[in-house]
């Protein structure tokens, strides 16, 4: 609906209607401290009980306010095309910092697991801002990121403001004061989705099949341990964010299953990229990017070769698993523990 | 005679090149951060972007600019409003942007007391605002924010990836029709996307006859001319009661 419609179609209906039909217009009443008005009417009408004054104090007039109503019912209403059908991405090489050419077309579809390795300072960055912005050979890089097998114009890519890329990363806290479950909630209200309480339920309980302990829906957010603050954001990331990308930075061990984590976030449909070290997570990826010199040195496809290793490292995996759970039990780790 | 007239035209030439973008948000937001970030990845020749930074009464921010090397002015409004200091002295910041030559003038200034917004019709604005600050601060910044054009959104690599889907969302309920843009200030991710909206940006010579986007605080009272004193009959000029309802 444009904007012109949309105004034709508010303005004869009382405020009342209007919420009915778009719920969210009761969040914009209260921002502009119009919360008490009368909903029976109209909204120009409505706002002729209102001193003026207060309405200058928000830098409007009464038809001002009728036209930001309309805005703001439109960008909440405006459905985010780009955002929501992505099914691949194509990742066009450019040069490292030697200028010489990385010679790379790659295409990642939503479903896959791609690890990307590198030391610190080698340019894993700068590719994680390529595709965050989908670089059209204009980045320092000189890559360009196509979606969907596409270019991507600069309308779309300054209408993105962030929605394509979820990150996910060691060093991230919650900060809010709120308990699991308000937060949750608060979380896919603002994503607008229609089925809070289902989607709230799957939520939780994905995040509590993922940490190693278990927390309830009225434990506060900051209370939890880093294990169970990963799984749940990883629950969220899957549920309620919309962004079909998701880029993981490292995430460590301790009071989460990363691997089953990472195939959960994989089955919904997302495209993965995970940053790591981890031979159990690098080898479980579909690909592995190795960043040398800012660029992209090879694409390795995972052979069958280090695939049979897997079933090593995952005893490895689980020797250490088994002496951090004895650990945590209060019990002592001898040798033969490891035999 | 003509020779002198050349170097005025060129001058004129000069002028019409620079871009001004206003820079505004709350205390350790990162405004500085972003800005040096941003200057960096704009990749211009050295000299070319300066800045001018309004405080309040102290700041430490001109030694990070003097350090990149980064023509800096800064100014302190001290006893007078902040916002009433910045609008009085925009005209002259511009003159000096375009006397020293620049390509681009960033001007920073804190919105000290939330009620202001520095910003000029026909001037890209940006107001930088952190995670960190609670997810009602949008609601409670103000003109600051409604009025910007571009808002960039800090330290979004120490909170979640829902919490700032939710502070974005109650950012796009107070100005629906900004463009929201992430930034890291440690890293300078985001800055790239940043900076192709200031190249947009149309050039300025003066300020002069342009207009503010939202009144500046009135403040004519007694209070603003040095009076201490509590009690009705010290107060004069422009005041608002609040009303206390009896319980």
């Amino acid at each position: 609906m444009t904007t012109e419609e949309l105004m034709n179609y508010i303005n004869p209906k009382s405020i009342e209607e209007v919420i009915a039909t778009y719920p969210i217009a009761a969040d914009f009443l209260a921002n502009f401290r119009l919360d008490n008005i009368s909903k029976k009417h109209p909204l120009l009408q409505a706002l002729e009980e209102i001193d003026e004054e207060i309405l200058n104090e928000f830098g409007l007039d009464r038809y001002g306010v009728l036209l930001k109503f309309c805005s703001f019912i439109q960008t909440f209403t405006r459905t985010e095309a780009l955002t929501t059908n992505v099914s691949s991405i194509t990742i066009i090489g450019g040069f490292n910092k030697s200028k010489e050419a990385e010679n790379i077309d790659l295409t990642i579809c939503t479903g896959e697991v791609i690890s990307i390795v590198g030391p610190t300072g080698s340019g894993k960055s700068r590719l994680l801002s390529d595709i965050e912005c989908l670089a059209q050979g204009d980045t320092p890089t000189g890559r360009r990121v196509l979606v969907n097998g596409d270019e991507v114009d600069e309308l779309q890519r300054f209408e993105m403001e962030g929605k394509l890329v979820a990150q996910l990363s060691q060093n991230m806290n919650f900060v809010m004061d709120l308990t699991v479950r308000e937060f949750l909630e608060m979380h896919a209200k603002s994503r607008l989705t229609p089925n809070i309480d289902e989607v709230v339920e799957k939520c939780f309980k994905c995040a509590n099949d993922l940490a190693g302990e278990k927390f309830l829906e009225n434990t506060k957010l900051t209370q939890l341990s880093g294990g169970q603050s990963r799984a749940l954001m990883i629950a969220d990331t899957a549920y309620i964010s919309k962004s079909p990308i998701v880029l993981i930075d490292e995430i460590e061990n301790a009071g989460i299953d990363r691997r089953q984590a990472i195939e959960f976030l994989a089955k919904k449909e997302k495209i993965i990229l995970v940053s790591t070290h981890d031979p159990l997570l690098a080898i479980s990826a579909d690909k592995r990017i190795v960043i040398k010199n800012g660029g992209i040195h090879k694409i390795i496809e995972i052979s069958d070769a280090e695939k049979q290793s897997l079933t090593a490292i995952e005893e490895l995996d689980n020797t250490l698993m088994m002496l951090r759970s004895r650990l945590r039990a209060g019990e002592i780790i001898t040798e033969d523990l490891l035999k | 005679m003509w020779y002198h007239n050349i170097v005025i035209l060129i001058t004129y030439m000069r002028r019409v090149k620079m871009k001004l973008i206003t820079v505004a948000g709350p205390p350790s937001s990162g405004k500085t951060s972003v800005i040096l970030k941003l200057i960096e990845c704009m990749n211009m020749p050295k000299g070319s972007i300066g800045v001018v930074k309004f405080d309040c009464l102290t700041s430490f921010d001109n030694l990070r600019y003097i350090e990149a090397d980064i023509p800096i002015e800064t100014g302190f409004s001290g006893k007078i409003c902040p916002d009433h200091y910045f609008v009085s002295n925009i005209e002259d910041a511009v003159h000096w942007g375009v006397q020293s030559g620049f390509d681009m003038l960033i001007t920073e200034s804190a919105g000290l007391c939330n009620r202001c917004s520095p910003y000029i019709k026909g001037i890209l604005s940006v107001c930088v605002i952190d995670n960190l600050s609670g997810i009602n601060t949008p609601r409670k910044i103000g003109p600051m924010l409604r009025f910007a054009d571009v808002i960039v959104v800090t330290k979004g690599d120490i909170v979640s990836q829902a919490e700032r889907e939710v502070f974005a969302f109650n950012i796009k309920q107070i100005n629906s029709s900004a463009k929201l843009v992430f930034v890291n200030g440690i890293t300078g991710q985001g800055t790239f996307l940043l900076s192709k909206y200031l190249k947009q940006t149309r050039d300025v010579s003066t300020l002069k006859d342009m207009k503010l986007k939202f009144t500046m605080p009135a403040a004519i009272c007694s209070y603003c001319t040095g009076e201490t004193k509590i009690g009705e009959s010290y107060q004069m000029g422009m005041m608002k009661k609040m009303e206390f309802k009896k319980i």
